[in-house]
């Protein structure tokens, strides 16, 4: 079967492009990944989403995304897509855990996932007090002393956070200065239950089926020490899901997929290095990283798929 | 799908004579919601062959915490009484299945 568009990714950019594609009867199918509804399933209340005066919890606001595709036909399978490569008939072929797939056009919209540090001893014990996502995890460490690493906005909202939780909560970073904003910086500093350790690199996570301590190394002194916590909150950036596509549409050094952002404000903007591919939400964007822009681009890379397809139409063996 | 809990997961879990799933998870969790329906999928797909429950962490702490669960959505497979397999965060039905499938003897 030949689907018109093929959405790779399940978080607000995936959903908006399958309601306007379904809804302008483009054969439409959401390939959903390993976090159906994305990121916003990870967060408690969404409060800037126009439209909820009373906010909306994150994972209802996907699900009613979704419900609302479903209404116009969209389909939806929780595959992972692992590679997708363009057929000499100008049409493209997606490798999934569920199988191949066909269709005349493809949209991106794998969004970002957090950041880790890239440690084995971090990745033996992701879920066994090493985390990425307070908001999921931080009931597990009621009454345990724990650490977030970061200096940016989200490793304060983390601490902050954890302190409903933990009586001892405290901030690595590997430098002294801090990205985070002014007013969440202070708001840390100024609680009590909040310590800063500054200028310290993680060097290992320390246990063996849970988190015991961290090891830090001084960046200025290199010395080495072992600090006692029973877990450990990564704070220090997202990636882009992009990793599979290497090779296929352009990426920049950090992982983006490029669009062609055309001068022309009439020319698609949502378009990769390869024609019939287009690309949106977090996966295409290291600035915004909201959910209402990822919606929004969402919406542009249907039109610009719907309109590719008005004008290549003829020339696909569908 | 059936719950377990504190006081069922003896008899259901650690004496099942089928695999079991258990999908641990709690309302206020965002993946769970998404995990829930998910796991509703592979306890239709599997049949008979291997039992699928959910238990509330909030509500049964104690095996939450004796299998050492730090996060949610996780999902363990029992065969026999021992953990066989253990997924952190939300999981296709495509693995859960085949993975149960491959202990259904
Ligand atoms: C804790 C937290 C709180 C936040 N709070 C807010 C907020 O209050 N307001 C706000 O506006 N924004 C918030 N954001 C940001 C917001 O969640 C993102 O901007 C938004 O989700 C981006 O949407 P997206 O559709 O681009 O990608 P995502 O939501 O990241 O979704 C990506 C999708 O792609 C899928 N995928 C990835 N790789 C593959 C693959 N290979 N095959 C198939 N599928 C794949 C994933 O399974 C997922 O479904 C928050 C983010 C976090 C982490």
């Amino acid at each position: 079967m030949m689907y018109d568009v093929v959405i790779i990714g399940s978080g607000p950019a995936g959903y908006t492009a399958a309601l306007y594609t379904s809804r302008a009867f483009l054969k439409t199918l959401i390939l959903s990944g390993l976090v159906p509804g994305g990121q916003l399933t990870t967060t408690t209340e969404v409060d800037n989403f126009p439209g909820f005066p009373k906010g909306i919890l994150g994972s209802q606001l996907v699900m009613d995304m979704k419900t609302q595709t479903e209404r116009f036909g969209t389909e939806i399978r929780n595959s992972v897509v692992s590679s997708v490569s363009k057929s000499p008939d100008g049409t493209f072929i997606l490798t999934t855990d569920g199988g191949e797939v066909r269709t005349k056009t493809v949209i991106i919209a794998t969004g970002a996932s957090a950041m880790y540090l890239g440690l084995p001893s971090e990745e033996k014990l992701r879920g066994k007090g090493v985390s990425a996502c307070a908001t999921c995890d931080g009931f597990f460490f009621r009454g345990k002393v724990v650490v977030v690493i970061g200096g940016g906005d989200t490793a304060m909202e983390e601490a902050t956070f954890l302190t409903k939780f933990s009586p001892k909560v405290t901030i690595i970073h590997r430098r002294d200065e801090f990205r985070a904003s002014a007013i969440m910086l202070d708001r840390a500093k100024k609680d009590p239950r909040i310590a800063f350790l500054t200028n310290k690199i993680v060097e290992e996570i320390v246990g063996e089926t849970e988190v015991t301590g961290i090891r830090l190394k001084d960046a200025k002194t290199g010395e080495v020490i072992e600090y006692p916590t029973q877990g450990v909150f990564l704070a220090i950036g997202h990636k882009p899901n992009t990793e599979f596509l290497k090779g296929f549409v352009d990426l920049d050094p950090k992982g983006y997929v490029v669009v062609t952002r055309a001068a022309s404000p009439l020319s698609p903007q949502t378009e990769t290095a390869v024609p019939g591919v287009f690309a949106a939400g977090d996966c295409v964007d290291p600035r915004y990283r909201q959910a209402i822009v990822a919606a929004g681009q969402g919406c542009m890379a249907a039109m610009d798929a719907e309109k590719y397809i008005e004008t290549h139409g003829t020339e696909n063996h569908a | 799908m059936a719950d377990v809990t504190d006081q069922t997961f003896e008899s259901e879990v650690m004496k099942s004579a089928t695999p079991v799933l258990v999908d641990f998870w709690a309302v206020w969790c965002g993946p769970c919601q998404v995990q829930g329906p998910i796991v509703e999928e592979v306890a239709a797909a599997v049949g008979e062959k291997a039992k699928v429950v959910k238990l509330n962490v909030d509500e049964n702490p104690v095996h939450a915490q004796k299998f050492g669960v730090m996060s949610i959505p996780t999902l363990m497979i029992f065969k026999g009484g021992t953990v066989v397999k253990q997924f952190i965060g939300v999981t296709s039905k495509d693995v859960l299945v085949s993975e149960l499938t491959k202990l259904i003897s």
